[in-house]
């Protein structure tokens, strides 16, 4: 075989790989959401949603009670890491560009992205849980926030960073505050690319399971005070999938498709405003 | 660097002054951008600034209203000024002196918002006003740039709709809704079209008998069409000022007869 | 307020700009205040997540005391976990989060590798964008989705069609016929590795098909020019040039699979031991937090969970640091 034919033969091996690779990885994918949906559709009923979830032993029941339990939580992790999150970022692209204070909090939520959802867990755990007296939907939501918030820093500090700074220059031209020309101008600038981290910030926390084991903990009854344990979706799937009974483990699957189904939804949403409005 | 040295005639116009500027070095860190500058912009005339690309005629124009610091590492030294006051004092309030002083820039640089927020912003910042002042407000502005009767029926459609042309007007109407005393200009038209670039040009020579008026262009002819007095800058220096009939018809300096006659730049 | 009301009235219709009044002073007065306000609000909340990063470290260190004092530093290294006698060590957690990681970048890394290369060379143009945004969107898809499907779907399958083949395939080998030994029960080690690889895979190809996209065409096209292959253009010009942003890609995915909870707790087998064989269930940090955690005892249970828990932060972090650092170096480079 002389030089040629055997450059060709690894290129096309090597392109071959590459392509296998793509179509294991989309099969495997493809694969799991598939079950998911098959088994998650199967669980979805009148009930699945009205009822609340069932005692071990008993038949039926549905997931009402951890529905409202995680919309709840995660109402309230938005409300607060929405304008922590803002803020700290508005910090971060305005005043940050020279201090070693900024550079240490840019560093530190690119970790916190990525951290290990259940220490967040454990810190929440000790901070609030342990001193406070029990779990609570509180408690919960204070884990989800920590990682939410990261997500909202990035992306306002890296959208503001995308304003023309001719823009920033004609708003202080006027003779605006430095906080007028953020709010009312820059910030609004960008208005969409917030939103958008806004909204990956909820997907991203929609699934969190770990936080919330020893925060949130779960509950069996439908409850709506938030300084109690409180039912949601990711923890009632985790325990469910785990339980004997075939009942659990089918809401469990109905459960893991309404998380899935929102966390897609909530992705292709804020990727499809972005596209449309995204544009200074 | 001698040619920086001028007489007292070449600085000052015979007339009331709205902005003194004395011997103004500008520095970008190590790099000096501006060496020993001295003039006087002259009160509701309208001074040109002409020279070649980076001669430091827009950094002059950015050290009228401290726009320089926004930027660490820019820094202005010497004296401008304006009311009494030395404007690059440390103590002197920069929002103050922006108010007093507005800009429109080389880009048109709408807000996001409705045509009308972009005019009100400014106000409101400085004045509490009625909402049918405001409304007065707005539409005198927006007359004043010559942009009332195309807008009046859109005002709360966004500023971003507006042609390019269009915008430019309405950054003026925004600068004079503050009520400024006066008005930077860098380079305002030279991102429009030729009909845009004549009513913008109309528009100064209308705003000149209220405001005082600075502006930078890389265009001689529109210096020449539409300036009292012109400043020709090269390399950081001012080499001529004077009434702008005179610098075209019979320039002082050799560079700024070579400029203007086009032998280089 | 009166001041600004007279002022109103003389700025009635059409302003006079040479009124005498000084309209701009007073307001100019109160925007110092505010700015300085707005400084200190945002810098307050800049504090409050640098201050959440201490909190973590800081608490995990305050309530793992108690564990570290009973058993000292060999903590973090012995092999007894039982909650009958009290007595607990780290060694079973962290050689199951170790080896479970090592496993799940074995599958992810090369697979990955192929998918990134695929997306930006070789993929038909109206395909990319589509494929592309579909490994992203897999990428936020919630790990107790792939934990769950680990367990009913997968784990069976493996032990039936794959293991027993593996088995028969390698067991006759020494050393590695080891690491394939045991009852084929699906559920383990090597399971929790394969369900992991396929969590990180969408996030090691997204990273990695972006810092591919950072080669300036120029230089790819430079070398299509002198005749090489795709695969050589790939493996001799992109590969090199983004080295330092692969490697960083892949370690962001290798921190991502050592804090996973739920994607390895679902299939690990959950048993406090540590086996040869990859077939036999085990337990790695995030998992055994998950299932002792709720029900442990206060004192030196929990204390010493406390203590796992701050070992994973600080492994991870030393990882993500890493990572971090190597992307940052890997696109400032290509910034041609």
């Amino acid at each position: 075989m002389d030089i040629y034919s055997r450059r060709l033969l690894a290129n096309r091996i090597g392109i071959g790989l590459s392509m296998l690779a793509m179509f294991v990885g989309l099969i495997a994918l493809l694969w799991i959401l598939f079950t998911l949906f098959s088994k998650g559709f199967a669980a979805l009923s009148w009930d699945f949603f009205t009822q609340d979830t069932p005692a071990p032993g008993t038949a039926g029941g549905g997931l009402r009670n951890s529905i409202i339990g995680s919309l709840m939580i995660i109402g309230v992790t938005t409300l607060v890491s929405t304008p922590i999150g803002i803020l700290a970022g508005i910090y971060l692209a305005e005043f940050g560009e020279t201090s070693k204070f900024a550079s240490a909090t840019r560093f530190v939520t690119d970790i916190m992205l990525s951290a290990p959802s259940i220490v967040i867990g454990l810190f929440v755990y000790a901070l609030m849980v342990a001193t406070l007296g029990g779990f609570s939907g509180w408690a919960g939501s204070v884990a989800l926030s920590l990682i939410a918030i990261p997500v909202v820093v990035r992306t306002t500090e890296n959208m503001l960073r995308l304003v023309p700074s001719s823009l920033r220059e004609a708003a202080f031209a006027v003779g605006a505050p430095r906080w007028r020309v953020s709010i009312n101008v820059t910030l609004r600038a960008v208005k969409a690319g917030v939103v958008t981290g806004v909204l990956l910030a909820i997907a991203r926390v929609t699934g969190e399971t770990a936080p919330l084991l020893f925060t949130a903990l779960n509950n069996q009854f439908f409850s709506t005070n938030m300084s109690q344990p409180m039912g949601n979706l990711p923890v009632v799937i985790f325990q469910f999938a785990m339980s004997p009974y075939d009942n659990w483990i089918s809401l469990a699957w109905g459960g893991a498709l309404l998380i899935a189904l929102l966390v897609l939804t909530i992705n292709v949403g804020a990727r499809i405003m972005f596209r449309s409005k995204g544009n200074l | 660097m001698t040619e920086t040295s001028l007489s007292n005639q070449d600085v000052q116009p015979a007339e009331e002054v709205a902005l003194k500027v004395r011997n103004l070095d500008f520095y970008y860190g190590n790099f000096k951008g501006l060496n020993n500058v001295s003039l006087d912009i002259a009160r509701h005339r309208v001074t040109a600034f002409i020279g070649p690309s980076g001669c430091g005629k827009s950094t002059l124009l950015r050290t009228f209203n401290r726009m320089y610091d926004l930027y660490p590492g820019q820094r202005a030294v010497g004296e401008i000024l304006f009311n009494g006051r030395n404007l690059l004092d440390r103590k002197q309030d920069v929002n103050l002196v922006r108010a007093k002083i507005g800009m429109v820039f080389q880009k048109p640089t709408p807000f996001p918002m409705t045509i009308y927020e972009n005019i009100a912003f400014g106000i409101r910042l400085y004045e509490r006003l009625s909402t049918s002042e405001m409304n007065d407000r707005v539409e005198w502005a927006l007359r004043k740039a010559a942009l009332w009767d195309e807008v009046k029926s859109k005002l709360q459609q966004s500023g971003l709709s507006l042609s390019g042309g269009q915008q430019q007007r309405l950054c003026i109407a925004r600068a004079v809704a503050v009520r400024p005393e006066i008005v930077l200009l860098d380079e305002p038209t030279s991102a429009l079209d030729p009909i845009s670039t004549a009513k913008i040009e109309e528009l100064v020579d209308e705003l000149k008998s209220e405001y005082t008026i600075a502006i930078v262009t890389h265009n001689m002819q529109q210096a020449a069409r539409i300036s009292d007095y012109t400043a020709f800058m090269y390399l950081g220096d001012l080499v001529e000022f004077g009434v702008t009939d005179q610098l075209f018809i019979k320039p002082q300096k050799k560079q700024t007869e070579d400029y203007i006659t086009g032998r280089f730049g | 307020m009166d001041a600004a009301k007279t002022i109103n009235q003389i700025a009635s219709l059409v302003p006079d700009v040479s009124e005498p009044v000084d309209i701009h002073a007073a307001p100019t007065k109160a925007f110092r205040r505010q700015d300085m306000i707005f400084h200190r609000i945002t810098l307050l909340f800049a504090l409050l997540v640098l201050a959440g990063l201490f909190g973590i470290l800081a608490s995990l260190a305050v309530e793992a005391i108690p564990a570290i004092l009973e058993f000292g530093p060999s903590f973090f290294w012995s092999n007894i976990w039982s909650v009958p006698d009290d007595r607990f060590g780290a060694r079973i957690a962290i050689y199951g989060t170790l080896v479970t990681s090592v496993i799940a970048l074995l599958i992810a890394v090369p697979v990955s590798f192929g998918i990134a290369l695929f997306l930006t060379e070789t993929c038909p143009t109206w395909l990319r964008r589509p494929l592309g945004t579909a490994i992203e969107l897999l990428a936020g898809v919630p790990s107790i989705i792939y934990g769950i499907w680990g367990l009913f779907i997968f784990a069976p399958l493996f032990s039936e069609y794959v293991q027993p083949q593996l088995q028969k395939a390698l067991g006759g080998v020494p050393l590695l016929g080891e690491l394939f030994s045991g009852p084929p029960i699906g559920v383990g080690i090597l399971a929790a590795g394969i369900v992991l690889s396929l969590m990180v895979i969408p996030f090691v190809a997204s990273v990695m098909r972006d810092v591919f996209e950072t080669v300036p065409p120029v230089l790819k096209e430079s070398a299509y020019g002198v005749g090489c292959t795709t695969w050589e253009v790939v493996w001799n010009i992109v590969l090199p040039y983004t080295r330092v942003g692969v490697i960083g890609g892949i370690m962001l995915g290798l921190g991502r699979a050592l804090g996973e909870t739920m994607a390895v707790t679902f299939v690990i087998g959950n048993a406090n031991r540590i086996a040869t064989s990859l077939y036999a269930p085990g337990n790695s940090i995030a998992s055994v937090l998950a299932n002792e955690f709720g029900e442990a005892a206060p004192g030196l249970h929990i204390s010493s969970l406390f203590a796992l828990g701050l070992a994973l932060f600080v492994i991870t972090f030393v990882v993500l640091a890493v990572s971090r650092w190597l992307i940052r170096r890997g696109t400032a480079k290509q910034g041609i």
